[in-house]
């Protein structure tokens, strides 16, 4: 079945099975593959992108059920050239190793500093529980984030 | 792995998701958040002939509060209940639960409707309601009906819900302002599933306690009530021996079974630690 919506800006329609995922509608008919697809049962985080601004786990969200919505991928909260100040931040504090989880954690960073640019490291650790990475051990991930909170606040109206 | 093959329809009223259920004799299965049916469609847990998306129903968004208590749409999202202001002064319990619930992520999406008719034994939302004597209103082919929280939850995975009915609301009683409450929850990760967490609270008595409720999740094969529990608190004052004979009688109310993640023995201990520090913040 047919299914529209916006994805980084762009509308976008595309023909699916109802049984497609979010993910795999980005990854393979949009040839967005920043989002990562890990466990495709909701528990690894790699696949978060942004539905309307908030943060949803892609391989638990049918394709079909993104009709109208915006969506938001990590390649969406990228520059054309350079880093991002929160891109800047996780190589700054050596938070990916592997890469894999980056672009949930990214993605889910965002959301989290977009509402919350006052959030501690608690919360941080509360918000990331729902990723799962590998290789840092996330203590780096954590300071990435908290690092770039002060560009979040600049961006607040 | 990759979702099997089904048919999907997105009704706009309740009416017609109801006749679209009751058109696949028990095939269907109505989707809300997907955060629980979809995993199992993935590990081929549950393969439904038809998928009934309800996100175009607004009239199950609501979250309705009055003098009889509150009201929640089934469609309402965890992420709703934490960012409605007002329930924390009405339904303190049921906001300290569901500061629990999954991930981030998952709040964003999984509605109260979703988790009470999926029935996981360890989810909170289900200890909620059956805690606060709720009543969940559903509508189906032969109409709405209301039914007590404490007759819903029939087994593992299994409620009293009809194939063709979906849950319109979820009317939680009304909560007096000075009433105490304590919410404990023990996972291996925050957001996991509980390995036990207690639900519990009273109203204040000069000094004694009256209208013990005590639930707990994560240790049988549905939520449960720990009369045995309710009963020791019930005019009592809440101190050291009261808390340790509650404590002792939540585990000897209980009888987990063992899983991957923890033994049976661990449950049942644990479900008692949980009574004893909801009722130690319920009291502070």
């Amino acid at each position: 079945m047919p299914v529209k919506f916006e994805v980084n800006g762009k509308s976008v329609e595309v023909e699916v099975e109802p049984r497609l995922t979010l993910a795999d509608c980005l990854r393979h008919y949009l040839r967005l593959t920043g989002t990562h697809v890990g466990c495709e049962h909701g528990v690894c985080g790699a696949c978060t992108v942004l539905i309307d601004g908030a943060a949803v786990r892609s391989c638990l969200t049918l394709a079909v059920q993104a009709e109208g919505a915006k969506v938001t991928t990590v390649e969406g909260l990228s520059l054309e050239e350079g880093l991002t100040p929160l891109q800047a931040s996780f190589r700054k504090h050596h938070a990916l190793q592997c890469g894999f989880c980056t672009p949930g954690m990214i993605t889910t960073a965002h959301a989290l500093l977009s509402e919350e640019p006052d959030c501690d490291a608690d919360r941080v650790r509360e918000v990331l529980s729902g990723n799962i990475c590998r290789c840092t051990g996330y203590i780096s991930i954590v300071e990435a984030v908290l690092d770039a909170r002060s560009s979040y606040k600049k961006t607040m109206p | 792995m990759k979702l099997p093959p089904f048919e999907y329809a997105c009704p706009t009223s309740v009416s017609e998701a109801v006749a679209l259920l009751a058109s696949h004799e028990g095939e269907a299965q109505p989707l809300a958040g997907g955060q629980s049916l979809v995993p199992m469609m993935a590990f081929r847990v549950a393969s439904p002939s038809l998928v009934v998306d309800l996100r175009k129903l607004a009239e199950l968004r609501q979250i309705k509060i009055s003098d009889e208590g509150v009201t929640l749409g089934a469609m309402v999202r965890w992420r709703e209940i934490l960012d409605d202001a007002r329930l924390r002064t009405v339904q303190p319990l049921l906001v300290a639960a569901v500061e629990h619930v999954a991930h981030y992520q998952i709040r964003n999406r999984g509605t109260v409707g979703g988790s009470i008719a999926h029935a996981d034994p360890a989810a909170e939302m289900p200890g909620i309601v059956l805690t606060c004597d709720a009543k969940i209103a559903v509508t189906g082919k032969a109409g709405a009906r209301v039914i007590d929280a404490a007759n819903f939850f029939e087994g593992p995975l299994m409620t009293a819900l009809k194939p063709d009915e979906i849950i319109t609301e979820i009317r939680l009683p009304a909560w007096p302002a000075k009433r105490r409450f304590g919410f404990q929850e023990f996972a291996r990760r925050r957001g996991d599933f509980a390995l036990a967490a207690a639900l519990l609270f009273y109203d204040d008595d000069g000094g004694k306690v009256r209208n013990a409720h005590v639930g707990a999740i994560g240790v049988a094969d549905t939520p449960v009530r720990l009369p045995a529990v309710e009963q020791v608190l019930n005019g009592s004052a809440i101190d050291e021996a009261t808390i340790a004979k509650a404590e002792a009688a939540a585990s000897a109310s209980v009888d987990p079974h063992d899983d991957i993640h923890a033994s049976g023995a661990y449950r049942k201990a644990l479900v008692g630690v949980m009574v004893e520090r909801a009722l130690r913040a319920a009291a502070a």
